[in-house]
């Protein structure tokens, strides 16, 4: 009975709890804004379009960087594309490094301000750590056991969904968890190119320097990082657990 | 049952091959170990049996049919695999690794279930203890011994093993070896055993290929290996002191001394006193029924302790060993318990009589003046 409590807890109670953070600090923001500036821009009604479209962009980026990454990572590593592995994963390496502010600058010249442009910067900033991970999780397990799969008579299907997957699983599981983060937070530089987004509450807040709209959207961003990552753990340790009874 | 002919691989990118015009002729039933310093060729030529690699040049035959000809996955799950490190899946409960091959073989649910607690128990792991384990909460010997039992899982008749017993200490490599001979005895299968360790080609193999820079120069029994090197090279891989290495061929049944004082639990004490007195060992072997082997009288033993009959006085026998223990292992007992001999039993701890060092010395003499 405590298992389940604790268990429960753990699933439904922190994201419950941090939540419930947010929201009271929300009310407190609309209902105190120190001056009507601010008020005018910290309503109920602003606040919940932002977050909207925040989560909104990073869930679009996320889940089509996830599913183009993890395979992509797993190609590479074919003994047929062993070679341009190495070279994939260092320009994926220096790709991580070019700021993310000149990568949506760099598209919106392409492909004009929007909703789209910004998904398309997200996604192929997220996708770098998914790629690599997945391309270093499976280049990391011992020659042997895939030698000893291979000898037991087990095609490459079945090598790769029976070992190398689950073998490489948690780091696979990081490298997402880690894209979770760097989307959230890129996601709020989204509103340089009008894609929306919690940003355009900081790009307000500095241009009428007001700190407590600043503080709102940096603060309600951090929030949504913390708890997506938080969720995304669970979910990873809930299907290693299960792993390890099975 | 398994036939290289003028095998040769060379890998890409390299000039010199790694298996130079090789040809062996393996018996069905037989361990036929390569042996030879890293770099010989004698793992590579192992991993062409199951296409692990493919031969530049030459052909493989595995019973009739030439492997090349053989579907590559149903060759492989024809043949039993253990290689160095073991390979087990870490993920895996011990009971899936074991299960793998007969997984792949779609074999019903529950003759999966009884095949792995029948290896299990084979190879001397409780299945109810160990079955559900992950194979980092074992120990390096266990982990051998699912790595062996994985192999047999589906019964092949070939099996190859790429020094399986690598990884762990002398003694419990040892003991590996023993059980490993004795289920051979039972299974009768077809190996190839890959190791450069000498000894232990010697102890396991019915023949062994002797290899050197990719090209087999020697291939004959063990004790020919021993009695007649082909030339320098082998005779340096075997060793000088030759006939000390026999002790790996001998048995301890082929050189039993049963010509023994010993006594029955009802035996009164003069008689065991005097039994003492006349001994060579200054001892007497006490036996139980059925001539087992309960223990020993020493004289220190009889002034120690009171009573009448030889129950009263006898102390438990530690430096034991089976008749179809090695002379080697004969001697690594003794030597582990400071005793100057060695009580040989049988498989039902009947008494069938005992070795003395000195027994041993003249086998090692013997064979020293013989060459």
């Amino acid at each position: 009975m405590q298992m389940i409590i604790k268990n429960w807890f753990r699933w439904l109670g922190v994201p419950l709890i941090l939540i419930l953070i947010s929201a009271a600090f929300v009310i407190y923001v609309v209902n105190n804004p120190g001056g009507a500036m601010a008020a005018r821009s910290l309503t109920y009604q602003n606040i919940l379009r932002y977050l909207r479209e925040h989560v909104h962009l990073v869930f679009v980026a996320l889940g089509l960087a996830t599913a183009v990454g993890v395979p992509a990572g797993i190609l590479l590593t074919r003994p047929k594309l062993r070679r341009i592995g190495k070279v994939v994963e260092n320009i994926v390496n220096v790709g991580q490094t070019i700021p993310s502010l000149a990568i949506l600058a760099l598209f919106y010249v392409y492909l004009g301000l929007g909703f789209r442009t910004g998904v398309f910067a997200l996604w192929l900033y997220c996708i770098l750590p998914i790629l690599r991970n997945t391309y270093a999780g499976i280049k990391s397990i011992e020659p042997g056991i895939i030698e000893a799969a291979l000898g037991m008579g087990m095609n490459p299907v079945k090598i790769l969904t029976r070992i190398e997957l689950p073998l490489s699983y948690p780091v696979i599981m990081a490298g997402i968890r880690t894209a979770v983060v760097i989307c959230v937070g890129t996601a709020t530089m989204a509103t340089f190119i009008g894609a929306g987004g919690l940003g355009d509450l900081i790009v307000t807040g500095l241009s009428v320097r007001r700190t407590i709209i600043i503080l709102t959207g940096a603060f309600l961003s951090a929030m949504l990082a913390i708890i997506l990552d938080y969720i995304l753990g669970q979910v990873e340790q809930y299907l290693t657990g299960r792993d390890v009874n099975s | 049952m398994i036939k290289l002919e003028n095998v040769t691989k060379i890998f890409p990118g390299s000039d010199i091959p790694a298996v130079d015009n090789l040809s062996l002729d393996i018996k069905e039933g037989e361990v036929c170990v390569l042996v030879g310093p890293s770099g010989c060729g004698k793992t590579t030529t192992m991993k062409m049996i199951n296409r692990i690699y493919d031969p530049t040049e030459g052909r493989i035959i595995l019973g009739d049919k030439d492997i090349m000809d053989t579907n590559i996955i149903q060759l492989r799950l024809n043949i039993g695999y253990v290689i160095q490190e073991i390979g087990l899946f870490p993920h895996l409960s011990i009971e899936d690794n074991v299960a793998t091959v007969p997984r792949e073989l779609k074999w019903p649910k529950e003759k999966v279930k009884q095949r792995v607690d029948e290896l299990l128990t084979l190879v001397g792991l409780e299945p109810e203890i160990y079955g559900k384990r992950r194979p980092s909460h074992l120990s390096g010997g266990q982990r051998q011994r699912v790595g062996v039992a994985r192999a047999m899982a589906a019964d092949p008749p070939v099996m190859l093993m790429d020094e399986p017993f690598g990884a762990v200490d002398p003694i419990t490599r040892n003991r590996l070896q023993n059980e490993f001979l004795r289920l051979q005895e039972q299974l009768k299968k077809t190996i190839v055993f890959v190791t450069h360790d000498i000894d232990e080609a010697i102890k396991m193999g019915d023949k062994i290929a002797a290899m050197q820079e990719g090209r087999l120069i020697q291939y004959s029994d063990p004790d020919e290996l021993l009695s007649t090197p082909k030339n320098e090279f082998v005779a340096n891989l075997v060793g000088r002191n030759r006939s000390i290495k026999r002790l790996h061929l001998m048995h301890t049944r082929d050189v039993l001394n049963n010509d023994v004082a010993y006594v029955k639990l009802k035996t009164p004490l003069e008689e065991i006193e005097q039994k003492v007195k006349d001994s060579k060992l200054r001892a007497v072997m006490v036996l139980g029924d059925d001539n087992k082997l309960m223990g020993i009288i020493s004289k220190e033993d009889i002034k120690r302790e009171k009573g009448e009959v030889a129950a009263d006085y006898y102390q438990e026998i530690l430096n034991t060993c089976t008749d179809d223990a090695t002379l080697n292992d004969a001697l690594s007992v003794m030597l582990s318990y400071g005793e100057g001999f060695i009580a040989v039993t049988d498989g039902q701890e009947r008494f069938k009589g005992i070795i003395t060092v000195g027994d041993i010395f003249g086998v090692v003499k013997d064979d020293a003046n013989d060459n």
